[in-house]
């Protein structure tokens, strides 16, 4: 286990410390202590390493990840996992405003809430949320998954394009061109992995979820949906 | 029919004929007017300026003889790895999508041989213009479409795009038409649709977010980059000031002649500043916080000749960028191919439907067939021969002007034949002493 302590050693050490692991490299444990909020830990991280930061972060930590499993063992501020490219970000705690913001793979894992715009502008990200998610999450969402195991804000999925969102709990309103749809037998397959691998099946089953997505009505202008935009 | 004279027909001056035709045609079909490019209004522009070459009290240069340099540093602020650029004329960030991938690699071609930079669009990088630039400008939009880390390292600067002059305030645009497999795969969409880019970025609102944000993008970069934050010519005074509060090293402000692949003709029209108006705000800006020449400023909207190359430079920017320009250089609206755009409905010179994907100049589509018929080496040759026409028509004004490189060129070596590029720009009209608003505040 590699232990660095952020409040003495500083972030641009980590962070090159971190790109400069390449490959099959032997140190795959990493630690992070005294985060204290700062921004942009572990930003741009590319290897199969895992890297556990013992506190809570400030923005964009695990920025455009590839490969690196990425744990918080706290609440990770905005922007988490922003534009995550593939492996695995886990949050124990609470997530802030666009959380997996624009993130094209990898699975990120919030145990608390998430806040606004969760998986705004996600293009393949998976996002397990324990919690609830804020208001206009999902906005312009492209593709990938997001499950929630609780309650989302106003305007879910605004503007969706083929992004997948189930819900548990309640959906305060739903954004333009967001409906309701049929849970086929390939949604609750797909929902059974996502709650394995987001660490949730102990707490829910795909049976209880709501499947939302596109109504595709504004796919191609028409001036006869102007009210929806 | 009485035999005394009576008042002729009189056309309305706010009910023009081109007023009215808009009003049937939106009456008709149900839709806004979307075109691509940038204003079309006669605006105050460099065209109102004049330079007041050597006499006297200054002596020129020779021309041919004397040296008059034209290379410029940018990202010397923060970035360990600054971009040289033998000229101070970069190519505007264009998307694959809204041009082909040939116009692309054609723009690499042109910058490269002329030595100077290219600059990525709402599309993503493509092997095409990545391997055929030597410098690229890699842009961070609010779409984030084919955003990834490696193209981010492989990048030679990155441009933050908050807005641009043809529409400050407003997001992207690219309809079904020209979503082909290929782009819909870069952006992560359906094919077909129509494709909107947010007019905001998704993971930071304000100065404080853009601080962290450009962090952020430092540290994934190592600091090696420039980072460039583009702006619409809107608020030029505090978005500039903003701009290098939040870290910038390079400041690109884009005036409302500056073009668009797509986006209402409304918004082109009315929205924004021209560019002289927006040049001494930004330098004023810089100056005002000590950072003129240490932050780079790039200025750009209807640039087209040495000449603009030279005023913009003189008015205090360290480089220029063009777009539309460099199309037409490449061959967009080319009188040769008057016949098809008559079939278009329209004429060469005013051919703006870019949206639609018929160029027939292969330029502004996604058409294989129409495509093909652009060569990118000759298209390539074209701009770098234009490139270096502007460049030797900049150097002849600064030699004139006895300075022997062009970021010597200053306001005082320039008078305004109008009041309001006289007030715009600063500088005192033609014959007088005179700068409106001065010593009245701006």
């Amino acid at each position: 286990m590699q232990t660095f302590d952020l409040s003495k050693d500083g972030l641009r050490a980590l962070n090159s410390s971190l790109h400069a692991l390449k490959g099959q490299t032997n140190m795959t444990a990493w630690e992070v202590i005294n985060p204290k909020g700062a921004h942009a830990i572990a930003a741009g991280v590319d290897a199969p390493v895992e890297i556990t930061v013992r506190g809570s972060t400030g923005y964009y930590c695990a920025g455009m990840n590839k490969q690196a499993s990425i744990f918080i063992k706290g609440s990770a501020g905005p922007g988490v996992a922003e534009n995550m490219m593939s492996g695995k970000v886990v949050i124990d705690g609470d997530a802030s405003q666009y959380a997996g913001a624009t993130g094209r793979g990898g699975l990120l894992v919030i145990k608390g809430n998430a806040s606004s715009r969760c998986g705004i502008s996600m293009k393949g990200i998976e996002i397990v949320v324990h919690g609830n998610i804020g208001h206009m999450s999902c906005f312009m969402a492209q593709s990938g998954s997001v499950v929630v195991l609780g309650d989302a804000g106003e305007a879910l999925g605004d503007s969706l394009y083929e992004a997948r969102l189930f819900v548990r709990g309640k959906v305060k309103s739903l954004g333009a061109d967001c409906i309701e749809k049929e849970m086929r037998p390939e949604h609750y397959a797909l929902l059974e992995d996502l709650l394995r691998r987001g660490e949730a099946d102990h707490k829910a089953k795909p049976e209880q979820f709501r499947r939302y997505g596109s109504a595709r009505k504004l796919y191609n202008f028409n001036i006869d949906n102007a009210a929806a935009y | 029919m009485s035999d005394f004279p009576h008042t002729p027909p009189k056309m309305s001056w706010t009910f023009s004929n081109d007023v009215n035709a808009e009003i049937r045609r939106a009456a008709a079909t149900g839709i806004y007017d979307i075109r691509g490019g940038g204003s079309k209004r006669r605006l105050p522009h460099f065209d109102d300026l004049l330079f007041l070459g050597a006499s006297i009290s200054r002596y020129p240069l020779e021309g041919y003889r004397e040296k008059c340099a034209t290379d410029v540093w940018l990202g010397t602020r923060f970035a360990k790895n600054p971009i040289h650029l033998d000229i101070p004329i970069t190519i505007a960030g264009m998307s694959f999508g809204a041009l082909s991938g040939p116009a692309k690699e054609a723009l690499g071609r042109g910058a490269s041989a002329a030595g100077t930079s290219t600059t990525t669009g709402d599309g993503g990088m493509t092997e095409e213009e990545r391997g055929h630039s030597k410098s690229l400008v890699y842009q961070y939009l609010p779409s984030r479409y084919g955003m990834n880390p490696d193209d981010l390292r492989r990048a030679d600067a990155i441009e933050v795009v908050v807005g641009q002059g043809a529409k400050p305030g407003g997001g992207g645009m690219l309809l079904g038409q020209k979503i082909s497999d290929r782009v819909a795969n870069m952006r992560n969409l359906p094919k077909g649709i129509d494709q909107r880019s947010a007019c905001r970025h998704p993971d930071w609102t304000g100065p404080d977010d853009l601080e962290i944000k450009i962090l952020e993008i430092r540290e994934i970069t190592n600091w090696e980059k420039p980072i460039y934050i583009k702006i619409g010519g809107a608020r030029p005074y505090y978005d500039t000031a903003l701009a290098v509060k939040a870290g910038a090293d390079v400041v690109v402000l884009d005036g409302m002649q500056g073009g668009t692949a797509a986006t209402q003709d409304v918004f082109i029209e009315n929205v924004g500043m021209p560019i002289l108006a927006c040049i001494p705000l930004a330098v004023k800006a810089l100056q005002d916080l000590g950072m003129h020449r240490k932050v780079q400023l790039i200025v750009s909207g209807g640039i087209r000749t040495g000449a603009d190359v030279a005023k913009a430079m003189a008015l205090g920017a360290d480089a220029v960028a063009i777009g539309t320009a460099a199309l037409i250089a490449l061959g967009d609206n080319d009188p040769a191919l008057e016949a098809e755009y008559n079939k278009l409905g329209t004429t060469a010179g005013a051919y703006d439907d870019w949206h639609e994907g018929r160029d027939p100049a292969g330029i502004t589509t996604q058409n294989p067939e129409l495509a093909a018929r652009f060569d990118p080496v000759l298209g390539g040759r074209r701009l770098k021969n234009y490139l270096k026409v502007m460049t030797l028509e900049a150097q002849t004004i600064a030699r004139a002007c006895g300075k022997n490189h062009l970021h010597n060129l200053e306001p005082e070596d320039l008078c305004a034949l109008t009041i309001e590029g006289a007030a715009m720009a600063g500088v005192p009209l033609a014959g007088t002493n005179w700068i409106p608003g001065r010593n009245g505040g701006f």
